[in-house]
């Protein structure tokens, strides 16, 4: 199973979400893809869109300088 | 079936042509359907080299204004709207552009930017598209 990184550091909307429904289409299932990116709106909306898509959202963690990750798993 | 989004694209103005691009594309991230239907000012938009030729709906100020926008967009790196189309597409989007704009107008197929449109349509291929749509817009 592989585990994708998906970097939209400085990314502003809507990059992130399109960068992240892009990965997760060309993700096999089991696949982890990890989002990494800076803009806060994004964060809320990710795991949104993950809800929709029906995947699973494995966590979310924020670093000091802004950066948030999330992992989402197909 | 996949909800869907079918927005008009009436006005040729850039922010709106923006607005309607980014909800496009947002709702295809959000693993939705989206179409957009062209018509009026908005196919205008769709000649080449016509995408990011419109004016602002408010402020321009003979250019003046989207000069200042642009500016502004380009340094909090917002995605041209060429990418945005492009990201549309690549995500399975529909691009629909009405005929009888194109019929009034005097635009021929080969003015348009054929490669992003996937229909010709009229009235009906709108109403068809909204009625199983869960959100339509009128931009």
């Amino acid at each position: 199973m592989a585990h994708i990184v998906v970097d939209v550091k400085g990314e502003t909307c809507p990059i992130p979400l399109i960068e992240t429904r892009k990965a997760l289409r060309k993700a096999a299932e089991g696949d982890v893809v990890e989002v990494v990116g800076t803009h806060q709106a994004s964060k809320r909306e990710i795991p949104m869109a993950v809800k929709n898509l029906g995947l699973q959202l494995l966590d979310i963690t924020d670093a000091d300088d802004g950066t948030w990750r999330i992992r989402i798993r197909k | 079936m996949a909800d869907k989004a079918t927005i008009i694209v009436h006005s040729g103005d850039y922010d709106k042509i923006y607005s309607a691009l980014i909800i496009g594309t947002g709702a295809l991230a959000m693993g939705m359907e989206a179409s957009l239907y062209f018509t009026f000012w908005g196919l205008q938009r769709l000649k080449k080299g016509g995408l990011e030729r419109g004016p602002l709906s408010k402020m321009h100020m003979l250019g003046l204004g989207k000069w200042m926008i642009r500016r502004r967009m380009q340094k909090a790196n917002v995605a041209k709207l060429e990418t945005l189309m492009r990201e549309f597409r690549d995500l399975g989007g529909k691009v629909i552009a009405c005929e009888m704009t194109m019929e009034i107008m005097g635009v021929s197929k080969e003015d348009l930017r054929e490669d992003w449109i996937d229909e010709y349509g009229a009235v009906g291929a709108y109403v068809q598209e909204a009625t199983d749509s869960k959100i339509t817009l009128f931009i």
